[in-house]
């Protein structure tokens, strides 16, 4: 793409009211979106409101829609777009508006403040007499997979759970955290269960694993195979441990409780 | 000031990168009520960006690592202007401190007997970098924000602080606003740990995020703290250079430290051209020892891997000999020299961001780079042991704090930077404000002043763009305040700075206070504004060549420049500053001894 005029219609508004606007803005060769939207703040709009840390696909602050694609405004490059036709950028749909193109996306980190720590167990007194940790890389890259995770958000915002209207009691922890506790239950060091948790308060049985959490995940995690399905076979390993039902059956003789559903 | 939100604690925390998070953290371990306040969402902090690895004598690959190398390696990558002791206590602290990371969740790469893997990088004498592959700032940011909120840290998000309040004699609060309303908040508070990182947003060139506007340099000199060594800033090599809209974002160090080596146009590595002096007797001379180097650590390094002050000049000096790339870089290669599927494994990062942002196949071809501006050397005078600045109640950590990294930064020592120093800072912090007597004043007047002056753009019909103000200051600093500097630009560019400072006097916003980037950036300007005078006064003062910072009018170290500090303060007036020399503190001779042992 050479330089070139572009027509950029923004999303302008907060919770009250808002609408579309079209800015009328050069783009130059090798740009993305956000050179394009800073450009617009730098001339036209002074007050456009828009998110955005490290322009690197690093920190995850500057999740947008493009064209009605939940994307990274700075690693969408502008050569993606036919010439000519005007692109449309609107804020992440899943978390309440607060203006322009940035949301309120509190909800994830009330989720994050859920998560139980992460509670490594003691050292080995043979293999870890030094004091220090012992872990093959083998067993870390998985986790180390899941530890990519910038924090954008995209998968939250694409997740059918999220945005079910029904979902009020926010009993569902969403696509970012079953990574995160993915990413607990693998690591060689955690002695956490956090099973019960996951199945009775995060909603993760709601998962019904359509894969658009991964599709649009800008690190590229497997979330769905790698850390959802892995997970949703722990829970069910425990709860259908022959064993262990009958030992809950024998401590508690009510029958168990159907997996709770926010929205009843 | 009854009508602001207001809050109280014992300990604030200015900014939420790794410093910011380990001294809340430490100051909640000493019982401190401890609030964090920060720019951004919490885990967006810079330190996100940091890539190739944290430093730390660990001696997991290289057994005769230890602390009392790599304190070597600092202070003479340093150019023995750092302060001795807080190199000594930072090399010494450091292993202790990535030990913690892992026990609180940290995952580091692994050696094959399952120990941290340490990799290979510029200024280290041995691979010291403990690192997840070319993304371990997030591995730290991660870490230290999941253990803050486990802990229950107070946290501010998204809010920015535009004064400090002091009762004439100690700090007693900050004024600050809530970004997405535009609210003011007052908190009272007993100490302040400034943890804000950098100043890059001044140069137009940058691998900065938009938070590195100097705040805590600023906000230290308004509150009269002395701030040191402000004319050492770091331009870090290798930055992007193609396309324009990438210009400056970082291209880890690690790619040297893993085999990737730097080329002219002619296809020559032009490094063996550069050795100084006092790298002589530790840098190899030949290629062949160079890449023997990789795996025998009983020859010399390769010249690639000298600091990076040593490095950008080099680069600089190619460029404008007409030896850069058509895009006004010069070459990085690791294509030819590491297999591809090693090259993705070490570098996905890298690999990730020259396929998506340049279309270059970094497995396949080199990759065109040159300086950016990178990291603040200088900053807040702070004592050693507690990070304590100048004035009663405040500290500062990481690289808002001077001292350790001297006249030239190594790579790797600013990610140890911040969790040793964190620590200390948020533990003396805490110990400082549940000790201290009496009543902490603030003065409403004082108050309503901030949050006048702060709003006031809003009430100028017409007045300057402050987008307008920023992009010329960038280019002032890039041009005139940049890696070779003279008199008679340092000159011009204060004169340039003197009347930006009017233009944004006369800063005009549009819209209204709630979440409007060009609000926040015309109170970013102050800021910006300032630390920028500081760094052009300083280096008009440092008549002499040493790291970070290159006359051209005075090419060679001075010896009298090598025993001094170039402190800035706050003059009496208030409305400017003044600039004199403090005596660098001396080292004690078992300390010196090192230094006079060969390599």
């Amino acid at each position: 793409m050479t330089d070139q005029t572009v027509t950029m219609r923004l999303w302008r508004g907060d919770a009250e009211q808002g609408e579309f606007r079209d800015y009328q803005v050069d783009a130059q060769e090798g740009e993305v979106v956000l050179d394009v939207i800073h450009r617009i703040q730098a001339t036209q709009a002074g007050d456009l409101a828009v998110r955005w840390n490290c322009k690197a696909g690093r920190c995850g602050s500057c999740s947008a829609e493009i064209n009605g694609k939940p994307r990274l405004l700075c690693m969408t490059r502008m050569n993606l777009f036919e010439p000519g036709e005007p692109i449309t950028v609107t804020p992440i749909k899943a978390f309440p508006l607060i203006r322009d193109l940035v949301t309120d996306v509190s909800f994830n980190y009330e989720m994050a403040e859920k998560v139980p720590a992460f509670a490594p167990r003691a050292k080995d007194p043979k293999t870890e007499a030094d004091g220090h940790y012992r872990m093959a890389q083998r067993d870390i890259e998985r986790v180390q997979e899941f530890r990519k995770c910038i924090e954008c958000f995209l998968c939250q915002n694409v997740c059918h759970v999220i945005r079910d209207p029904h979902v009020t009691e926010r009993a569902f922890a969403g696509p970012r955290f079953f990574v995160r506790y993915a990413e607990l239950e693998m690591h060689p060091l955690d002695t956490s269960d956090r099973r019960e948790l996951l199945r009775q308060r995060m909603g993760l049985g709601l998962c019904n694993i359509t894969k658009c959490c991964t599709e649009v995940c800008p690190e590229e995690i497997h979330i769905t195979d790698n850390a959802i399905i892995p997970l949703k076979e722990r829970v069910v390993d425990k709860r259908y441990d022959p064993i262990r039902r009958v030992a809950r059956r024998l401590r508690r003789p009510k029958p168990a409780e159907p997996p709770a559903h926010p929205g009843s | 000031m009854s009508e602001y939100e207001s809050h109280e604690f014992d300990v604030l925390v200015i900014g939420a990168g790794g410093a910011g998070l380990r001294a809340a953290v430490e100051a909640i371990a000493v019982g401190a009520r401890t609030a964090v306040i920060c720019k951004s969402l919490l885990g967006k902090a810079h330190t996100v960006m940091a890539e190739g690895g944290i430093a730390a004598a660990l001696g997991t690959v290289y057994p005769e690592d230890d602390w009392k190398v790599h304190f070597r390696d600092t202070m003479r990558g340093g150019k023995m202007l750092n302060n001795w002791r807080m190199a000594q206590i930072h090399a010494q602290e450091a292993p202790e401190r990535v030990y913690e990371l892992e026990e609180w969740g940290a995952v580091f790469d692994r050696t094959d007997d399952g120990r941290i893997l340490q990799r290979d990088f510029g200024g280290h004498r041995y691979a010291r970098l403990a690192h997840v592959g070319d993304r371990t700032g997030l591995e730290l940011i991660r870490t230290l924000q999941q253990t803050a909120v486990h802990r229950r840290a107070e946290v501010f998000m998204e809010c920015t602080v535009v004064n400090l309040v002091t009762d004439g004699t100690r700090i007693s609060g900050a004024v600050a606003y809530r970004r997405e309303t535009g609210a003011f908040l007052v908190f009272r508070a007993k100490a302040v740990v400034l943890a804000t990182g950098g100043i890059g947003k001044a140069y137009r060139i940058t691998s900065n995020s938009w938070e590195y506007t100097g705040d805590g340099h600023a906000l230290a000199l308004w509150a009269g703290a002395d701030l040191i060594d402000m004319e050492f800033v770091q331009f870090h090599p290798t930055g992007m250079v193609w396309p324009p809209s990438v210009r400056g974002i970082l291209v880890t160090e690690g790619v040297r430290g893993d085999g990737g080596i730097l080329l002219n146009s002619e296809g020559r590595r032009f490094m063996f051209d550069y050795i100084p002096e006092m790298f002589r007797g530790e840098t190899a001379d030949t290629e062949e020892e160079a890449d023997r180097w990789y795996a025998d650590k009983s020859v010399r390094r390769t010249p690639d891997l000298l600091p990076r002050d040593e490095v950008a000049r080099a680069i600089n000096t190619e460029i404008k000999a007409g030896r850069g790339t058509e895009h006004g870089g010069v070459f990085l290669d690791i294509a030819s020299r590491r297999p591809a599927e090693v090259i993705k494994r070490k570098l996905p990062g890298m690999y990730h961001q020259f396929r998506q942002l340049a279309d270059v196949d970094i497995t396949k071809e080199p990759m065109e780079i040159g300086p950016t501006c990178h990291y603040m050397m200088g900053g807040v005078r702070v004592d050693a042991e507690t990070a304590a600045a100048t004035i009663p109640g405040l500290y500062a950590a990481g690289e808002v704090a001077a001292g350790l990294h001297g006249a030239n930064r190594l790579g790797g020592n600013s990610l140890s930077d911040l969790v040793v120093f964190g620590r200390r800072a948020g533990m003396a912090a805490a110990e400082y404000a549940l000790g201290v007597e009496g009543q902490f004043v603030m003065d409403p007047a004082e108050v309503d002043r901030i949050a006048a002056d702060a709003v006031a753009p809003f009430e100028r019909d017409r007045g300057e763009n402050p987008y307008a103000i920023q992009r010329d200051l960038e280019e002032c600093m890039h041009t005139l305040v940049g890696i070779i500097r003279t008199e008679a630009e340092l000159k011009q560019a204060l004169d340039e700075i003197a009347a930006l400072k009017e233009r944004a006097g006369r800063v005009a916003v549009e819209g209204n206070r709630q979440f409007n980037p060009g609000w926040h950036l015309a109170m970013d300007l102050a800021p910006m504004l300032a630390v920028s005078e500081c760094i052009g006064r300083a280096a008009l003062e440092r008549k002499e060549s040493r790291g970070g910072h290159t006359r051209d009018d005075y090419p060679d170290t001075d010896p009298e420049f090598a025993k001094v500090n170039v402190r800035i303060h706050r003059n009496g007036e208030g409305n400017g500053v003044r600039v004199d020399h403090i005596p660098l503190p001396e080292m004690p001779a078992e300390l010196a001894a090192l230094f006079e042992e060969q390599h």
